[in-house]
């Protein structure tokens, strides 16, 4: 508990600081509702917008049990790798590029979640998702000039060689040890490596295309016989679209069947309901704070809420920044650090009437509240950022919970409580040394 | 304010706060939404305005246990049991059939073993927060009482929350839900958050006076930060009622749940977290 002498320069360096803050954070929350993409035109100075969670925004969040029983347990990674690129690709067919899908380990059970902004044509969606994946080996098949135009791709590539994602052992990378560049390795089961030999065979100097559930992942050229089982697709491949074809290829050569457990399935119309009510009630209750503020601590009271306007705004854009996508219980998690926020500036004005009770000077006294309000409120803070941290569960540990409401309010309430820490010790503190010098 | 004579009295009114919520929770116990429980909630909109007997019989047919129906204007409420993608696609076309201009605003169904889930783990959180304050709290202030104290007073609050849910749930039809779950957890910190502000007022005026003996520096802690606390729950419970009041139905349990943990974490700081330590010091 020291007492800082603080010189006025400094401050009115960190009251410019602040002013800054506070400009820039406005120009953030203000760029959309101002429309002034009207005056400015780069996207490099269009600030990103807010994002909303599933049950705000409406969407499904759709929970998948995943069978693994048919999967060795050393192939288990890669089929469940494949089974979330695979899905990943379905859904992305519908046209939903904001998708989101994970997987998710809890004991011995593994899970699919799938989470889909919009509800247009859920069911044949969730019909998609939950087909267990195909491939197939399609042989070309010669088309005369004029059909040519009109042929589509399954057209092209219409003769079954009898090969299916089931005599497909497993797909991995490899580097080629001539040209270093990476390749696509394909092994097959015994059944497998006989068809695979016929098929090379037929189709020598020709296409073999390769469908995942109908959809055409590649189509190689066959440049020799292979015997053994053992194929390598290669050329103009990078690590990445090497990895990404072996695991359409895993997909289909360990597939996984899918049983939907869960869903969650909200109208836009309900989530604009609750945004709207909340932010009356946000708006309400902090009219109501700040009236409160004023009532019992007048001026300082005034200066506390402006501290917590600029609070309310710096929240905001680090919403925008992050980005935190915001779910109900967020805001309620951004409510209560809002009380939070107020309760570090109510023990610094109590700490501060007992101080001037005691005699001393007006200086002196905020500089000893702060200093001595400090404690506590660090303290205090540090409780709520460890129950904050144990909801948010960062490690992903699986005996705590990692659902997403329960982690979109520990985001909100985490952010809050640091970004109130900083407003009530370095804002509300450089604006009272400013703007409220009374001299005792 | 003398916590030290006033001891007797909140701690008979903490512990007939628990018994009651004891004999709530084993008589009445729990009213779960599906979220524990598993099953089914359909939101939905029929502008034809059909009869229950209607909506019934759908669900006979379809041998789907309807748990409730409830209408408001042409929103309907519907709760069964769990129902696979199938049943569904089939619920969606016969009620298509019977209102062509059937809309739906959410649904949600699953089965019981998340509910279970969900539960073990928010028992672990509970545990795994409950012990890292305790350390914490042990440490920041060099003894151990001070973390037991502050942790029995969160278990005390988490308790009467929990069960003056299942009041609320016998008498008013208050769901335990995901958000209950999150109500708990944060009355976790609020009570703690109380507790150490009120423990951080003792040790301080303990360095100050070191001639004043427990129940003085207890009495005198309790005095000097009471307005602040009282101030500091006024505000949260600003924001909190206004939720409540005009947040909607979605939410109205959720902040009502809030703002009992809030009234508990600023009682149960002085009226438990600091009697309980008058006990711990009195007995050394």
């Amino acid at each position: 508990m020291t007492i800082i002498n603080f010189g006025y320069k400094k401050t009115k360096k960190s009251i410019f600081l602040i002013f800054l803050i506070g400009l820039v954070c406005l120009y953030l929350n203000l760029f959309s509702i101002l429309n002034l993409s009207r005056f400015i035109a780069s996207p490099r100075l269009t600030p990103p917008a807010l994002k909303y969670g599933l049950d705000l925004a409406g969407g499904a969040s759709l929970v998948y049990q995943v069978d693994v029983s048919s999967v060795p347990a050393e192939a288990l990674s890669s089929a469940l790798e494949a089974l979330k690129g695979n899905i990943e690709q379905r859904v992305n067919l519908f046209g939903l590029s904001e998708a989101n899908v994970q997987t998710s380990t809890q004991a011995d059970s593994y899970r699919l979640i799938v989470e889909l902004p919009g509800i247009d044509n859920l069911n044949q969606a969730i019909d998609l998702i939950g087909q267990t994946a195909q491939l197939r080996f399609m042989g070309e098949t010669a088309i005369s000039a004029e059909a040519t135009a009109t042929a589509t791709f399954a057209d092209v590539f219409s003769q079954d060689t009898g090969l299916t994602g089931s005599h497909l052992i497993r797909s991995s990378v490899q580097i080629n040890s001539q040209n270093s560049e990476p390749e696509v390795l394909l092994e097959f089961n015994s059944t497998g490596s006989d068809l695979f030999k016929t098929a090379t065979e037929k189709f020598l100097n020709q296409r073999i295309a390769i469908f995942l559930d109908d959809f055409p992942i590649t189509f190689p050229t066959v440049q020799s016989v292979i015997s053994d089982g053992r194929a390598v697709i290669n050329g103009n491949f990078d690590t990445q679209s090497a990895k990404s074809l072996s695991a359409q290829l895993n997909a289909g050569a360990l597939p996984l069947s899918v049983n939907l457990i869960q869903q969650h399935r909200l109208g836009a119309t309900l989530g604009q309901d609750t945004i709207r009510k909340g932010l009356v009630a946000g708006a309400v209750g902090l009219f109501l704070v700040c009236l409160f503020m004023v009532g019992n601590y007048g001026w300082l009271g005034l200066i506390a809420d402006v501290g917590l306007l600029v609070y309310s705004l710096i929240t905001l854009s680090l919403y925008r920044l992050i980005p935190v996508t915001i779910t109900f219980p967020g805001l309620v998690g951004f409510i209560l650090s809002v009380g939070m926020a107020v309760d570090s500036n109510i023990l610094i004005f109590e700490r501060f009437r007992e101080e001037i009770r005691t005699g001393k000077d007006w200086h002196q006294a905020l500089e000893l509240a702060f200093g001595r309000a400090w404690d506590s409120i660090k303290d205090a803070n540090i409780c709520t950022i460890i129950t904050a941290l144990i909801l948010f569960n960062p490690l992903n540990w699986q005996f705590l919970n990692s659902s997403g409401m329960v982690r979109g309010f520990a985001v909100t309430l985490l952010l809050g409580i640091l970004v109130g820490l900083f407003t009530g010790v370095f804002v509300t503190r450089n604006l009272l040394r400013f703007f409220y010098r009374r001299q005792s | 304010m003398n916590i030290a004579k006033l001891k007797p009295y909140f701690l008979s009114l903490s512990a007939l706060l628990l018994v009651l919520s004891a004999f709530s929770i084993l008589k009445w116990g729990f009213l779960p939404s599906i979220d524990f429980a598993g099953g089914s909630v359909w939101q939905i909109n029929l502008p034809s305005r059909p009869d229950n007997e209607k909506i019934h019989q759908i669900f006979d047919q379809n041998q789907i246990p309807l748990v409730s129906l409830s209408v408001q204007s042409d929103d309907y409420l519907l709760k069964f049991s769990a129902v696979d993608q199938d049943q569904k696609t089939l619920l969606d076309s016969q009620f298509q059939t019977l209102d062509p201009d059937f809309n739906e605003t959410r649904f949600e169904t699953l089965g019981p073993s998340l509910g279970r889930e969900l539960l073990k783990k928010t028992i672990w959180a509970i545990l795994l927060s409950s012990l890292t304050l305790f350390i914490f709290i042990g440490r920041r202030f060099k003894d151990r009482a001070f973390g037991l104290c502050a942790v029995l007073a969160m278990f005390h609050d988490t308790f009467i929350l929990i069960g003056s849910f299942s009041l609320l749930g016998h008498f008013f039809g208050a769901e335990l839900d995901t958000l209950f779950v999150t109500a708990i957890l944060t009355t976790l910190s609020a009570s703690v958050h109380d507790t150490v502000v009120t423990f951080d007022r003792i040790r301080e005026l303990r360095f100050r006076h070191l001639n004043l003996n427990w129940a003085d520096l207890a009495n005198q802690a309790v005095s000097e930060t009471l307005v602040r606390s009282i101030n500091n729950s006024m505000t949260i419970i600003f924001m909190l009622l206004s939720l409540a009041v005009l947040g909607g139905d979605t939410t109205r349990w959720f902040a009502i749940a809030l703002l009992v943990g809030a009234i508990l974490g600023t009682y149960s700081s002085l009226g438990v977290a600091v009697p309980l330590l008058l006990i711990f010091k009195k007995k050394k």
